[in-house]
């Protein structure tokens, strides 16, 4: 049974192939408050608090947590990944992973084997789907949004795309300000789960052309870029999740 | 013989390798076909799967794949198979590949300057759910919307 919702300005999907929607009700609870508390576009929240000078001492102790993941992750990605931008704070890069993780986290702590969690085309998954057999993702076609251009399968882990889908939106290099990145049109990250996935797709696609080739030497990780001229170029480990055939 | 041809075959690797190397990023090369290159692997290697050999005109590369010896690099056996199309190489493919790559990420990531490329094509959507950027756009009307929302309540 497919849940969905709009959470975070969103569409957040839950699947139970055991169908409990207690707990479908409950991990929508949890997106909620992870968007009222870290998004940077809601007055009251905690990251919009810091934005408005709140001061150190009195910043929760679950944002320092997430803080020094940023810090960490900003380290691991040479500075490609930064929640800091301009003196202003916004963590929604790696909390949405990091949502979708906590919740995974959560329905395997209460005995659930077999899930499907996604907020806005980031999804971790685990055992199998409703027909007993492993969750099969598609990866959107960056040029159509209606049409899929690879169907992986996946038992358990993370797949997170990052992209430049939006009009009039450009994801900047922090290393090359002046360069939009026009190259490379999407990039999808496969991982050991979508906090890892998400932050690593992220990060790599900032880093243009080179991008797919430093998840190629990330351990655990696979990648699959899409250039603008519609040509896709995958990580040597890739194939092992593709699904043979149409 | 077979040592020979083998040890041709590696040689032919590095070239293929060194040429790699002045290609930047990700990049399906294409070896110009030139008399004065290492000999590339015959079918008379009893390690290639030859098809449809056809002998081109100032190329030494007969057309066909060709499915080289897995060969130790001392952090992993890599094995390739390169196809030969008009007497040019046109594709490699590892179909050996150190796994263990947490050991040797620096090496590999050095060692493996080009990936597999592919066009993209669409496939049935016989799937669970569905990996694509975040639709910010949405993101971003669904925002001005609660915010106008709000705006018309106070």
């Amino acid at each position: 049974m497919k849940h969905t919702r709009l959470i975070m300005g969103m569409p957040v999907t839950l699947i139970l192939p055991n169908g409990n929607t207690e707990l479908i009700n409950e991990a929508f609870e949890y997106f909620r408050y992870v968007d009222e508390t870290y998004s940077p576009f809601k007055p009251g929240s905690e990251v919009s608090k810091i934005n408005a000078g709140l001061p150190e001492s009195r910043w929760l102790l679950e944002m320092r947590s997430i803080l020094a993941l940023c810090e960490q992750t900003k380290h691991e990605t040479n500075g490609y990944f930064d929640a800091w931008r301009g003196g202003k704070l916004d963590p929604s890069g790696l909390v949405k992973g990091w949502a979708i993780h906590n919740v995974a986290l959560w329905l395997g702590e209460v005995g659930q084997e077999d899930f499907y969690v996604e907020a806005g085309g980031d999804i971790e998954v685990s055992g199998t789907n409703a027909n007993k057999k492993p969750w099969r993702i598609g990866i959107r076609n960056p040029f159509n949004r209606d049409e899929i251009v690879k169907v992986v399968e996946l038992a358990k882990g993370g797949i997170a795309t990052s992209g430049t889908a939006v009009r009039g939106q450009h994801i900047y290099n922090p290393h090359q300000l002046e360069m939009p990145l026009t190259d490379v049109v999407s990039l999808t990250v496969i991982g050991p789960d979508i906090y890892e996935a998400d932050r690593f797709a992220t990060a790599a696609f900032a880093m243009g052309k080179a991008g797919v080739e430093w998840i190629e030497s990330l351990p655990g990780l696979e990648g699959y870029m899409v250039s603008s001229d519609r040509t896709a170029t995958v990580t040597t480990g890739f194939g092992g999740y593709e699904v043979a055939g149409r | 013989m077979k040592k020979f041809l083998l040890s041709c075959f590696v040689i032919g690797c590095f070239v293929v390798y060194s040429v790699h190397q002045r290609h930047e990023g990700a990049a399906v090369v294409v070896l110009p076909p030139a008399a004065n290159k290492p000999q590339a692997p015959s079918s008379t290697n009893s390690t290639s799967t030859a098809s449809s050999p056809t002998a081109q005109p100032n190329s030494p590369y007969k057309d066909g794949q060709y499915t080289g010896e897995a060969t130790d690099a001392y952090y992993g056996y890599i094995q390739v198979q390169a196809t030969i199309q008009n007497g040019k190489l046109t594709d490699v493919q590892f179909l050996q590949y150190p796994s263990d790559r947490s050991t040797s990420v620096y090496i590999n990531s050095q060692a493996m300057p080009y990936l597999k490329q592919e066009a993209i094509q669409a496939q049935s959507a016989n799937v669970d759910g569905v990996s694509g950027a975040t639709d910010t756009s949405q993101a971003f009307i669904g925002s001005l919307r609660s915010a106008l929302q709000k705006a018309s309540n106070s």
